[in-house]
């Protein structure tokens, strides 16, 4: 408990000199507040515009939580697939890069124009963007199971399907981990960037890559500081939110799952 | 059950193997082994030893010659063999009891049977006490003892054991080597053994088959008469130790050629 204060203490401590910093920079080169605010002044805009940045912040959210949902539904079913035999992987692997190496800015227009602005689309260029790390890291975890293990299962003359669900299924729960861990970072970017590009449907209400644009031409600068703020919290929320569920779910019988990253 | 002890478990007649271009593995293997007997097979590193392992469970085909395994062929006849890896092997997801229990899940036996059955096989293996924990909570011993009850649980007529103990301390192998006695004295299974010590086949074996590399092949037999039950004690008798020495002397012939 002594400890975990004094991380937090720590932290705080930190933000304050960044804070302190920042506001120095103000007073020695006299910026504009145009070009950057105060922190005081982000406080305040935070405080005064509350109710409209956390539903910014929870449209965002949502788009990444669905695009991470869907990215895991669909992948983990690619990745069964690709378990089945090295020769399909041979054939749909390369497939798969493609995805992680198309811009996202690229064809974030392109599903705008099919799909129409909204949380739709920024849900599915979200989805698009996580889906590669899911494909890769499940087809790893679920073909490098133990041979012996095979072995043991073929001699209780165990099914394809028990083979598959309960063998190579479950060994492959980590490694879903490790690419959930890695889609949930790229999610939210890829959610943010799908918003400056699809963001509303209606005038004035969208998620925080919507908002950013919109407060950046309104010359809203103390805002636009307040929603990269939420964005950056959003970001981390997310990846504690899947470090949680990995430590839930895997702590009794995973290695990689106890907390030595802790210290 | 099949008490008809003169009919053999194992019949291997001819049996070769090669993999790929490779010179033969295994070369011309002709074996009988009795139900209820203990064969233990050592050799010198490539001399074949877990692959005959592998032909008797039907994991590879013998490129020539022909396998039975009471009557049957190696793949039908699974149901009555189980499997002790070197390794463990037991899934880390899983409890110690639910480990116990999978091959009798796998073969749809009923929840409640398994638990009575599991519970069975952990008091007999002295595990009782750890049915919930998870394999990374245990000792390198507990783990091969959960592997053990685990092959014990579907009642099979046949072990196969790839060195199971080798990666044990002496006194976990010597104390697990007892135990396997104790248990095949109850319950009566046939059994294959596979080591690099000499003195844990002449511990265990009722017949020891030394085998020599280049082609892998049998190079000598060696009936071990020692009294049963054997016991701890046993270890420290002129007789044992001459055993041994017998054996050592075989597997030295082995190696050299």
């Amino acid at each position: 408990m002594k400890r975990r204060l004094m991380v937090v203490a720590n932290a705080a401590a930190v933000f304050a000199a960044l804070a302190l910093i920042w506001q120095l920079i103000l007073w020695i080169f006299r910026v504009p507040p145009y070009m950057l605010p105060s922190p005081w002044a982000v406080a305040k805009a935070v405080a005064a515009r509350f109710p409209s940045l956390l539903d910014s912040f929870a449209i965002t959210a949502e788009e990444a939580i669905g695009g991470i949902l869907l990215s895991v539904v669909v992948g983990v079913s690619v990745a069964l697939v690709f378990a089945q035999s090295r020769w399909v992987r041979r054939m749909l692997y390369p497939w798969t890069l493609l995805l992680q190496t198309v811009p996202i800015v690229a064809i974030a227009p392109l599903i705008l124009m099919w799909m129409g602005a909204g949380i739709f689309s920024v849900t599915l260029i979200a989805f698009i963007i996580s889906l590669a790390p899911i494909i890769a890291n499940t087809t790893q975890g679920l073909i490098s199971v133990d041979e012996n293990l095979v072995h043991l299962f073929l001699m209780h003359n165990a099914s394809p399907a028990q083979l598959l669900f309960k063998l190579r299924l479950p060994h492959s729960v980590p490694s879903l981990f490790v690419g959930i861990r890695i889609a949930s970072g790229i999610a939210v970017i890829g959610a943010i960037t799908g918003e400056l590009y699809a963001g509303s449907s209606s005038v004035g209400r969208g998620g925080l890559g919507y908002s950013i644009l919109y407060a950046s031409s309104q010359l809203q600068t103390d805002y636009l500081f307040a929603l990269v703020f939420a964005a950056t919290v959003l970001g981390f929320g997310f990846l504690f939110l899947v470090m949680f569920l990995e430590w839930y779910f895997l702590h009794k019988w995973h290695e990689s799952a106890r907390p030595a990253e802790a210290e | 059950m099949n008490l008809d002890l003169g009919a053999p478990m194992i019949e291997i007649t001819g049996v070769s193997k090669k993999y790929g271009n490779a010179g033969a593995v295994l070369e011309a293997i002709d074996l009988h082994i009795l139900k209820e007997e203990f064969v233990t097979l050592i050799g010198p590193s490539g001399c074949g030893k877990s692959t005959v392992l592998k032909l008797i469970s039907g994991l590879t085909a013998p490129s020539a010659g022909v396998l039975r395994v009471d009557g049957m062929t190696p793949v039908n006849a699974r149901e009555i063999v189980s499997y002790i890896f070197q390794d463990a092997t037991l899934l880390p997801w899983r409890t110690v009891r639910q480990n116990v229990g999978l091959g009798l899940e796998l073969e749809g036996v009923s929840k409640n049977r398994r638990k009575e059955k599991t519970s069975a096989l952990l008091e007999l293996v002295g595990l009782g006490h750890v049915a919930g924990a998870y394999p990374r909570e245990l000792s390198g011993g507990m783990k091969m003892r959960v592997s053990i009850a685990r092959a014990l649980a579907t009642n099979p007529r046949l072990l196969l054991m790839d060195e199971p103990f080798a990666a044990l301390d002496e006194i976990s192998r010597d104390r697990l080597n007892e135990e396997l006695l104790r248990l095949r004295g109850e319950q009566k299974w046939t059994a294959i053994f596979v080591t690099h010590s000499v003195a844990e086949a002449v511990f265990l074996s009722t017949r020891i088959l030394v085998l020599a590399p280049n082609p892998g092949r049998i190079c000598a037999t060696v009936p071990v008469d020692l009294p049963w039950p054997r016991t701890a004690g046993l270890r420290e008798t002129p007789e044992f130790e001459a055993m041994v020495a017998l054996v050592s002397h075989a597997l030295r012939g082995a190696a050299a050629r």
